[in-house]
């Protein structure tokens, strides 16, 4: 076996390490100003589902089921659903992981959709992006994990933010398509009759790609979901959280609650976001 | 044609589109004689376009026809800059529209303007009224303003009470129309139209196409159409311009196409044609050899009819009027009379069905079987044009004939 000459190091960890050491020293008022925003929104979305009356959110995610879904057997499923969850013990956990996985959500939307739009609009934006959301989505999740502690210390902010990250991909991707496979000719006709580039964007393209978007939506907030339990191991309170306690003390059945509890979650939110997706004009 | 010299409406000169990397680059002057396969060859580019020149009158119903790839959709973009030409000019209305920037462009299209496409290009979330209001919209016309208008032109297209329709519950001929009443809500100068009636079935193909006529025929505007359907260009247009590898081929009226192909493509093209829808009683007349006029004597009239051969004439009066015809037995009859009339008398005048001088010759065939006589071409007025024979219309129809008719 020939064995790689050494001649051809390249340190990239230390450059890594120095950067970040720099970004700690004179960005450190940055980050914590971007946590405290954060920290805000989910600490919102935390109060506002912890305050409605448990029975009013089944009798809602029931509504939910049955109008957006589809039928009334929807809702009741969804609401037998919400009340397993209850009734495992899991109802205030379940609600604060419902609001790390919704303030990850517009996190990421709120980045993903105008970068979807920006690298629709152009090639060389598209061939940028595409390679760092392949990295972003592909790279274990514990390696952004580690500085998102150290930038943003322990707790729902580095949770939130590596969900972000992870989950932001889709919508991205998504958009982009959507916006690129509009009909041509709706496109032209616009340009036509003389329409700005934005209102091209607002009148044509957007709208005709929402279906696409929605299912990158969707798509994101499901890989969201799929986060919480690796969140939960830098400090962020909710079911992944049970869920890792559990396989600390081989606690299988306690460990298949909280886990069954994540999935009727993710059931009632990917039903509730695809329909979404799925609305059609009359 | 109008008499008085206008500018044209539309000049187009020395137009050129070639695809590839950094074609102004590439372009140079020396390929204006080089063919599209050697340009292909030395620099790996498209060409789109290749020199093209054409003027486009002032409410003229202008084809662009070819196959597809000839550069007709290219030229049609061109237009409206939705592809901007490597060189050349457009000229529309005395400006050159290739060399405004984006936003005198923008103000240009939305006040020049109306476009119809091929799969009409209508936005599928809006209703039949928002999108016949959406070039009103862009231009800024307040929402009651241009709710009426739109409401206005989707009656005028025939799709009054649609408009809280979505377009996806319509029928393609119906989305078409509400494309049209879309193009037309602007009042635009030019109507732009990309094979707006390729994708619909023949029977509404065929409606569409005789509204349209019977639209401009109000209208009146400057319409540029795209089509690769010889029947329809054939029946719409004024003038038509074959293109063929972004070139064009030739331009010319309807009948000269058909007459007249410039070449083996356009011969090619027409073939399928059939003559006897393009060609008009006027273009196959001719001059009789006898004619004969009212107040000559009934002796006068025989000697001509003997000494030409005939056994029948027209008669006109002094107008130049036809009056009828007028068989040599007739005259005999005349002469054997005891007081000879001093011309010949309009009871010795059969009367005869006449044509003008545009009707087709499809329209001639059940005349022709209804009399032996030829049929006499008149002007609206009933002024004596010609004649047509019955071997003429065989003549004129007689190439399709052989090529086995029209099947398309």
């Amino acid at each position: 076996m020939i064995s790689f000459p050494d001649v051809t190091t390249i340190p990239l960890a230390s450059w890594i390490d120095a950067a970040m050491t720099w970004l700690l020293q004179n960005l450190s008022g940055f980050f914590d100003a971007v946590g405290f925003i954060i920290l805000q929104v989910v600490l919102g979305f935390e109060t506002i589902f912890l305050f409605i009356p448990w029975f009013i959110i089944i009798l809602l995610v029931g509504l939910a089921g049955w109008k957006l879904v589809g039928s009334i057997r929807t809702g009741i499923t969804f609401m037998i659903f919400m009340f397993l969850i209850g009734s495992f013990g899991y109802w205030e956990l379940s609600m604060r992981t419902l609001s790390l996985v919704i303030a990850s959500v517009f996190f990421a939307l709120l980045i993903g959709i105008p970068s979807g739009i920006s690298m629709a609009r152009s090639d060389r934006t598209e061939r940028i992006l595409k390679p760092v959301l392949d990295a972003m989505q592909t790279m274990p999740s514990f390696v952004y994990l580690i500085p998102a502690l150290m930038f943003f210390g322990m707790g729902k902010v580095p949770a939130m933010f590596a969900t972000m990250i992870y989950a932001v991909p889709p919508v991205i991707r998504l958009t982009n398509v959507g916006i690129r496979t509009v009909d041509i000719e709706a496109v032209e006709a616009a340009k036509a009759f003389g329409a700005t580039p934005k209102q091209i964007l607002f009148d044509v393209q957007l709208p005709l790609a929402k279906p696409s978007i929605m299912v990158g939506i969707n798509q994101t907030t499901m890989m969201a979901l799929a986060m919480v339990v690796i969140g939960s191991m830098i400090g962020a309170k909710g079911l992944g959280m049970e869920v890792l306690l559990a396989i600390n003390r081989i606690e299988v059945g306690r460990g298949f609650e909280a886990g069954v509890s994540i999935v009727f979650l993710a059931i009632i939110i990917d039903r509730i976001t695809f329909s979404f997706s799925q609305k059609k004009e009359k | 044609m109008s008499e008085k010299k206008e500018q044209p409406q539309i000049v187009i000169k020395n137009l050129w589109k070639i695809y590839g990397k950094d074609p102004k680059r590439i372009f140079t002057k020396k390929m204006q004689d080089l063919s599209k396969d050697e340009i292909q060859e030395k620099t790996g580019c498209i060409v789109g376009m290749r020199n093209i020149s054409l003027e486009v009158e002032r409410g003229q119903f202008y084809i662009l026809m070819g196959l597809s790839g000839s550069g007709k959709s290219t030229l049609i973009r061109a237009l409206i800059r939705l592809i901007k030409p490597t060189d050349g000019s457009i000229e529309i209305n005395g400006k050159d529209i290739t060399k405004m920037n984006s936003e005198q462009l923008l103000h240009f299209r939305r006040d020049t303007y109306g476009m119809v496409f091929q799969h009409y290009g209508l936005l599928p979330h809006q209703t039949v009224l928002d999108n016949a209001a959406y070039g009103l919209k862009i231009r800024g016309v307040p929402k009651g303003e241009r709710y009426a208008k739109a409401m206005r032109t989707l009656e005028t297209v025939g799709l009054k009470g649609w408009e809280d329709y979505y377009p996806g519950s319509l029928s393609g001929g119906m989305q078409q129309r509400v494309g049209l009443a879309r193009a037309l809500a602007n009042d635009p100068d030019i109507l732009l139209m990309d094979e707006p009636f390729s994708g619909l079935d023949p029977l509404i193909r065929r409606q569409m196409q005789d509204e349209l006529v019977e639209l401009q025929e109000k209208l009146q505007k400057t319409i540029v159409f795209v089509t690769h359907d010889l029947h329809e260009a054939l029946k719409l247009g004024d003038q038509i311009a074959i293109m063929r590898n972004g070139e064009l081929v030739q331009v010319g009226t309807p009948e000269d196409i058909v007459s007249n192909p410039a070449d083996d493509y356009v011969q090619e093209f027409v073939r399928d044609a059939s003559p006897a829808k393009v060609l008009t009683a006027g273009t196959i007349m001719e001059s009789p050899k006898v004619l004969l006029y009212a107040w000559e004597g009934p002796k006068t009239a025989l000697t001509l009819l003997r000494s030409n051969n005939r056994k029948a004439a027209f008669v006109v009066d002094k107008g130049h009027k036809l009056l009828g015809v007028v068989k040599e037995s007739k005259l005999e009859q005349l002469l054997n009379l005891a007081e000879k009339p001093k011309g010949i008398p309009l009871s010795a005048i059969k009367k005869i069905t006449s044509v003008t001088e545009d009707t087709i010759v499809e329209d001639l065939f059940s005349i022709v079987s209804e009399n032996p006589y030829p049929i006499p071409v008149v002007d609206e007025n009933n002024k004596f044009k010609g004649m047509v024979t019955t071997d003429q219309i065989f003549e004129s129809i007689a190439p399709a004939a052989d090529e086995g008719g029209d099947n398309d």
